[in-house]
C-alpha cells in the first residue's frame, strides 16, 4: 500500500482513505481489525516533591554536590592509596591491599559523578514532558536528484561502467589482497612438517620407557600396585630442548593397574597390557582436555570439561558424554630390567577430531 | 553495722551471678584437667597383645557384620587383610567407617570411636597382614617444600580435588571431598591407601618426602588466604561466573531501574 518513500502525512492520508473505502464495501466474512488508535497524549504532569517543597529541593541540591565532593575525595584517596599501600615488597598481600584501596577510591570517584549526575537530572532539572516529532527520513526530491546526479557524473567522468577492463582488474586486486594474510597464518604451524602428520604421531615409539610426570623417573611394572594411577610422560621428554609442551600435550598418558579379572580386553589388544596394567592417552577425544579423574573401583575415567566418561575396564569405551571415540590405548610391555616400555606409538591419532580425522 | 553490711553483701543482686561464675569456673577447670588426662592416655602400643585383643573385640562388635568375623570380607564389604593400619586410621578416624549405609561412597560423619579405640582397631587390622603404616609425625607436620608439593598436587590430585583443594564432583553421585580441613595424617593415609574410589599413590609413585611436600602445600593453602579477595569457595569459573551473573547484572538492573524511574 504505502510506499517507503511516502512521508508520514501521506501514510496517514492513505490509511484514512483506505478505511473509508472499506466501510463502503461489505467486508463479507473477512474480519477487519481496526489497528489504528487514538493518541492518548501525555499523562497529566505530576510535580515532584522537589518542585513543591523548597526544603526538599535544597536537600536534593545538597545531596548532588555532596556526591560530587565525594567523587573528588575518592580520586584523592586513590592517589593517596597508591602511595600509602605500595607494592614494594614481594608479598602478595601488598598487591591485594594496593588493588583494593586504589579500587575503592576509583569506584567512589566514578560512582560519585554518576549518581550525582543522575540524581541532579531526576530531582532538580526541569521534568516537563515534551514530544520530539520525527521528521521524514528521505531527503527532498531535489536533494535526492542532486545525489543521483553526483553518482552519474562520477561514473561518466571516471568511466567506471564504460571502462570494464579497469573496473574488473580493480575488483580482482581487491579480492586477492587478503590472500597473503591467509598464507601468513600457515606460518603459525611448523614449517617443515605436515600438520596432519604432527597430529597423528606422538613421541612414543618402540622401546620408549614410561616415566613419571614431572620427574621423568622410569617406572617399573612392579611399582604399579593394583588401584594405582600414574601420570606418565615418555622418557626423554624432560630433556627436550624445545617443543617440550607440544610433545607433552600429545604424549601424556595415564597408567592404571586393575585386577586382571576385571579387565575386558579386545581380542586384538590382549598383548597391549601387562598383568592388568593399562596405559591410555590422557587427551580427551572430544576437545582435548586432560582426562584424569580416575575412580579405582568403578574404573570410570571422567573428563572434567564436558563430563565424558570412559570405562577403563572396557577398553575405555565412552559410557557418557559428548566424546565420540574411546581414548587411544598405548601398547605396553616390560623390558629386561623390569621397566615399562611402549611397544609402539599410539595406533591412532590422540585427542580431538581434525579435518582429516572424524 | 558489720552484720547488716554482710547481710547486704549476701543479698546483693550480683551475688547469684558471682556464685554461678565461680561454680562454672570450677567445673570447667575440672573438666579440662580430666579431658587432657584422657588425651594423654591415647598412646597405644602397636605391638602389645592387649592392644590387639581390644582391637579385635571392637572389630567384632562394630565391623564384622560387613567385613566378616576374621576380616576376610563378605558380599557387603571387602576383605581387610593387608589393608594396613593407615587404612583403618583413615576410614575410622575420619568417621567414614563404620558406614551408615551402602551408597556411592562412604560419607564423612562424626567419629564414632575415641582416638585410643581407633588406634586399637588399626593395630588389630595391621596384625592380620602387612600393609601401609600410620605415618610418622615428621612426614605430616607440613615442614616440606610447598612449591614442589604444589606441582605434584597439580599433576596427581588437582583434577579431582580442585587446584585449591576445594573438592569436586565425580561420576554417579561420588565426589572428591574438599581438603581444606583434613589433618596431615589423614591426607597422607589417603594417598597411601586410596580410600573409596581414590586411586592409590604408593611410595614408588609419590615418595614419602614428596607426600610430605604435598601436605605442606595443602597446609600452605589452608593458612594463606587468597590474595585475590573473595574466594567464593575456590570452585573456579562456574561459581565465579554465577556470582557476577547474579550480583553484577543484578546491580546493573537495579541502577537501570533507578535511572529510568520517575522521581517522586
Amino acid at each position: 500500500m504505502a510506499q517507503d518513500d511516502h512521508s508520514s502525512a501521506e501514510i496517514a492520508a492513505a490509511d484514512s482513505s483506505h478505511a473509508a473505502h472499506d466501510s463502503a464495501v461489505s467486508p463479507g466474512t473477512a474480519v477487519i481489525t481496526a489497528d489504528t488508535f487514538e493518541n492518548p497524549g501525555f499523562p497529566p504532569h505530576r510535580p515532584r516533591v522537589t518542585d513543591e517543597d523548597p526544603k526538599r529541593e535544597k536537600r536534593a541540591q545538597r545531596t548532588v554536590y555532596t556526591l560530587f565532593y565525594l567523587s573528588i575525595l575518592g580520586s584523592v584517596w586513590a592517589i593517596a592509596a597508591y602511595m600509602l599501600f605500595p607494592m614494594e615488597s614481594n608479598n602478595v598481600g601488598d598487591v591485594r591491599l594496593n588493588n583494593m584501596f586504589i579500587g575503592l577510591g576509583a569506584t567512589l570517584a566514578l560512582f560519585g559523578i554518576g549518581f550525582g549526575a543522575v540524581h541532579w537530572a531526576k530531582s532538580i532539572m526541569t521534568d516537563v514532558e515534551l514530544a520530539d516529532e520525527r521528521h521524514p527520513i528521505g531527503g527532498s526530491p531535489e536533494t535526492q536528484a542532486a545525489a543521483a546526479k553526483v553518482f552519474a557524473d562520477a561514473d561518466r567522468e571516471s568511466g567506471f561502467t564504460r571502462r570494464a577492463a579497469i573496473r574488473n582488474s580493480l575488483i580482482g586486486a581487491l579480492l586477492v589482497f587478503p590472500l597473503p594474510a591467509v598464507v601468513l597464518f600457515r606460518g603459525f604451524a611448523p614449517q617443515d612438517q605436515i600438520p596432519v602428520e604432527l597430529l597423528s604421531h606422538t613421541m612414543w615409539k618402540k622401546g620408549t620407557r614410561l616415566a613419571l610426570d614431572p620427574s621423568g623417573t622410569p617406572i617399573k611394572a612392579a611399582d604399579v600396585t593394583i588401584g594405582s594411577a600414574f601420570h606418565v610422560i615418555p622418557e626423554g621428554l624432560t630433556e627436550l630442548e624445545h617443543g617440550r609442551l607440544e610433545e607433552k600435550a600429545k604424549a601424556a598418558v595415564l597408567l592404571m593397574r586393575l585386577n586382571p579379572e576385571e579387565l575386558n580386553e579386545l581380542p586384538d589388544r590382549e598383548s597391549w597390557s601387562y598383568e592388568g596394567i593399562v596405559a591410555y592417552s590422557k587427551i580427551c577425544t572430544h576437545v582435548g582436555c586432560p582426562v584424569a579423574l580416575y575412580e579405582q573401583h568403578t574404573h570410570h575415567l571422567l573428563c572434567p570439561c564436558h563430563q565424558s566418561q570412559f570405562d577403563v575396564a572396557n577398553h575405555c569405551e565412552v559410557i557418557f558424554g559428548p566424546a565420540k571415540r574411546p581414548l587411544p590405548q598405548l601398547p605396553i610391555a616390560v623390558d629386561d630390567e623390569g621397566y615399562l616400555i611402549a611397544q609402539s606409538d599410539f595406533t591412532e591419532p590422540v585427542g580431538p577430531s581434525f579435518w582429516e580425522r572424524h | 553495722m558489720t552484720r547488716s553490711k554482710r547481710r547486704a553483701g549476701r543479698r546483693h543482686p550480683l551475688a547469684t551471678a558471682a556464685l554461678l561464675a565461680l561454680g562454672l569456673v570450677f567445673t570447667g577447670g575440672a573438666y579440662a584437667a580430666l579431658s587432657t588426662g584422657t588425651v594423654a592416655q591415647a598412646e597405644v602400643d602397636p605391638n602389645s597383645q592387649q592392644t590387639i585383643e581390644e582391637g579385635k573385640k571392637l572389630f567384632q562388635a562394630n565391623c564384622a557384620t560387613c567385613h566378616g568375623l576374621e576380616a576376610q570380607g563378605t558380599d557387603n564389604g571387602p576383605s581387610l587383610i593387608g589393608v594396613g593400619a593407615a587404612s583403618v586410621d583413615f576410614q575410622v578416624g575420619t568417621g567414614r567407617m563404620p558406614m551408615q549405609m551402602q551408597g556411592p561412597q562412604a560419607q564423612q560423619k562424626p567419629v564414632q570411636f575415641t582416638d585410643e579405640q581407633v588406634k586399637q582397631l588399626a593395630y588389630f587390622v595391621a596384625s592380620l597382614g602387612p600393609g601401609p603404616e600410620i605415618p610418622s609425625d615428621h612426614l605430616v607436620n607440613g615442614g616440606g617444600d610447598a612449591a614442589n608439593g604444589a606441582e605434584l598436587f597439580r599433576i596427581n590430585c588437582a583434577m579431582c580435588h580442585n587446584v585449591a583443594g576445594a573438592g569436586g564432583a565425580l561420576t554417579e553421585g561420588k565426589f572428591a571431598p574438599p581438603l581444606t580441613d583434613v589433618s596431615g595424617v589423614h591426607i597422607y593415609e589417603a594417598m597411601v591407601t586410596g580410600p573409596q574410589n581414590m586411586p592409590v599413590f604408593n611410595d614408588l609413585n609419590i615418595s614419602p618426602e614428596d607426600k610430605r611436600d604435598v601436605i605442606t602445600y595443602l597446609k600452605y593453602v589452608q593458612d594463606n588466604r587468597s590474595p585475590g579477595g573473595f574466594e567464593l569457595g575456590s570452585l573456579g569459573p562456574v561459581a565465579e561466573g554465577l556470582f557476577i551473573w547474579i550480583f553484577g547484572l543484578g546491580a546493573i538492573v537495579a541502577i537501570t531501574v533507578w535511572i529510568t524511574a520517575k522521581s517522586n
